[in-house]
């Protein structure tokens, strides 16, 4: 890797070499220039959000600076205090709990189903594969009104229930194809070793595959908090008690009953919504993009 | 936890294992895959058939479903301008925000692939938005930046887009465009897997880099390419939250933001049709199902695999 890769000149072989290196710095300095300006424009609603989160409400609309004359934390400490009498803390407890059930779930029922494709010998294996391979380009609402009429019938609309027992059943075909592409890559010497200690699908699956697989169980985890949180659509349809709320829906809540001076407070609960998805990224970013770039090169 | 009794187990096995029965290892496979099984029976396969059986219904899941036979479909077909009017917003935005998408993922793609210094950190920084950009909070953002006195307006004087039907929509797709970052870090992933000597024979053809842009990286990148449009496009069908936090869920101004899924949500569980928002959800999946199968057809003239070159 540390060696001239190939000279991007667009001259063949013909020209001298002596003359290529000025260029070549030239062309690295543009694309670093070009790459960081574009960034500076991608990351600026994120600036703009952390700004405004800290703007007197007189500053939200009429200036266009993006840094406040002073920083106004009472928006936060309003922030604090909720939608609806429900206090941030609760709103972050909610979306803590559906997101860390999403996660034990998929982890668990995903990694199970995946070691059965990608290892065990069944009946059905090609087609039930291609079945759970299909159902990632189903769309959701193909399945969505008679999911929430048998929710509805077992009495669990306005609960957290819906929002969680299905992950506990890997319906999420996108993290069993995930895992499956890296039990895949483990070496078999390992398994057929324990078996010949012994070992029995299941050992061998728990004690030797699992903990081999631990990269992959790590990415589903980390995608799995970050679409829950994010998550909004199941969230509005699934809850409406304003103490079941989650972040997401409270701040949609925030849009429709507060005018424009309470901009401050709502940008300010955007930010409180979105720090655990910032941390996790700064946290995983190595898992997250080696996750989703796993996910298109293979197969 | 189970370690105590290792020993008794693999006496028993040792001597079973040769002989053991295939359905008894089956069985084993059943158990792995129950969890799945449930899963795919009673909130995928059966939840298809019911909302089948409902698009042919009048149903607002108090009274017992009531058999409208075509009826749901004849009238979003033929009386429901509003159906039109999501249907076109979508294919609109899927046409817009797609490609462009894609276009700015590849080009950003090609130029990290041979950079050397600060790769990682940029592959890093331009994936960020791809994760935060799903979320409510940023669709506010959106929302304020291209309102009446946001910045866009400032900077460009266009005005308030999302409150102008037709730029409105742009406004959402931009929002898509900005989370170029996922499928970026999928083409560098496929840049990086073509082989360096093909670009340096090439070189030593004499090959322009526009040629060899043509000639190398189209086809040697073309399954990953198809593997990103056809997800992208898949996803893009289902916008939902910038839709409805840029118009608060109404669709507005003039239904120009009346996404396919908002105005299903809107006729299920605002209006309670669940009945015709079954038929739109079928009309739904298979229209996805038919561009996908298009996709997958053209595929075949254009997608090159490397290893299947004999097939």
């Amino acid at each position: 890797m540390t060696t001239q890769t190939r000279t991007p000149t667009r001259t063949p072989v013909s020209t001298s070499t002596a003359g290529a290196r000025e260029p070549i710095a030239w062309r690295r300095f543009a694309l670093h220039a070009g790459c960081l300006a574009a960034l500076l424009v991608m990351l600026y609603p994120l600036a703009w959000l952390l700004a405004t989160s800290l703007k007197p409400a007189n500053e939200v609309i009429a200036s266009l600076n993006l840094l406040p004359s002073h920083l106004e934390w009472s928006n936060y400490t309003t922030a604090l205090d909720g939608v609806n009498d429900v206090s941030v803390w609760r709103l972050l407890g909610n979306s803590l709990l559906i997101a860390g059930g999403a996660v034990l779930g998929n982890v668990l029922s995903c990694s199970l189903a995946a070691y059965a494709f990608a290892r065990l010998r069944f009946r059905f294996r090609g087609p039930l594969f291609a079945f759970m391979i299909a159902t990632i380009m189903l769309p959701h609402h193909a399945v969505l009104i008679p999911q929430y009429i048998i929710f509805n019938k077992l009495g669990m609309v306005n609960t957290y229930w819906p929002l969680i027992l299905p992950k506990f059943l890997a319906t999420e075909a996108f993290f069993v194809f995930l895992i499956v592409q890296f039990m895949r890559g483990l070496p078999r010497e390992l398994e057929e070793a324990a078996r010949i200690d012994g070992c029995g699908p299941f050992r061998s699956f728990f004690l030797v595959v699992l903990p081999l697989t631990r990269p992959a169980l790590i990415t589903t985890a980390i995608f799995t908090f970050i679409w829950t949180w994010n998550d909004f659509f199941t969230q509005l349809i699934y809850l409406f008690s304003p103490e079941k709320f989650t972040l997401t829906l409270a701040l949609r809540s925030f849009v429709d009953a507060s005018s424009q001076s309470a901009f401050g407070p709502m940008f300010a609960m955007s930010v409180i919504a979105l720090l655990p998805i910032v941390l996790f990224f700064l946290a995983f970013q190595r898992f997250l993009v080696e996750g989703m770039a796993n996910s298109g090169i293979k197969g | 936890m189970t370690t105590t009794d290792l020993p008794a187990g693999r006496a028993r096995t040792r001597t079973a294992s040769s002989k053991r029965p295939k359905r008894q290892r089956e069985g084993a496979a059943w158990v792995f895959l129950s969890p799945w099984v449930l899963g795919a029976a009673v909130l995928t396969l059966l939840p298809m058939a019911v909302s089948l059986y409902l698009s042919f219904t009048d149903y607002d899941l108090f009274n017992a479903p009531h058999w409208v036979g075509l009826r749901n479909y004849t009238q979003m077909f033929t009386e429901d301008p509003r159906y039109w009017r999501s249907v076109g917003t979508t294919l609109t935005y899927v046409v817009i925000a797609v490609p462009l998408q894609l276009g700015l993922a590849l080009v950003v793609a090609l130029a990290l692939k041979n950079m050397k210094r600060g790769k990682g950190f940029y592959r890093s920084a331009f994936y960020a938005p791809s994760l935060l950009g799903a979320s409510m909070s940023v669709a506010l953002v959106w929302r304020a930046i291209f309102n009446d006195g946001g910045t866009v307006d400032h900077l460009l004087g266009t005005g308030g887009w999302v409150n102008r039907p037709g730029w409105a929509l742009l406004a959402v797709a931009l929002l898509t465009v900005w989370q170029f970052g996922a499928p970026m870090v999928i083409f560098l992933a496929g840049l990086q897997q073509i082989p360096g000597e093909l670009y340096e024979a090439a070189q030593v053809d004499g090959a322009s880099r526009w040629r060899q842009f043509l000639s190398i990286t189209v086809p040697m990148l073309s399954p990953v390419i198809f593997f990103n449009l056809v997800l992208q496009t898949i996803q893009a069908f289902q916008v939902f939250t910038p839709a409805f936090a840029v118009s608060a869920g109404k669709g507005g101004p003039a239904d120009s933001t009346l996404f396919y899924t908002l105005y299903l949500y809107d006729r299920g569980f605002v209006a309670s049709h669940m009945g015709y928002a079954s038929a739109m959800a079928w009309v739904l999946l298979l229209v996805i199902g038919a561009v996908t199968a298009v996709l997958f057809r053209t595929s075949r003239s254009w997608v090159f695999y490397a290893s299947e070159g004999d097939r």
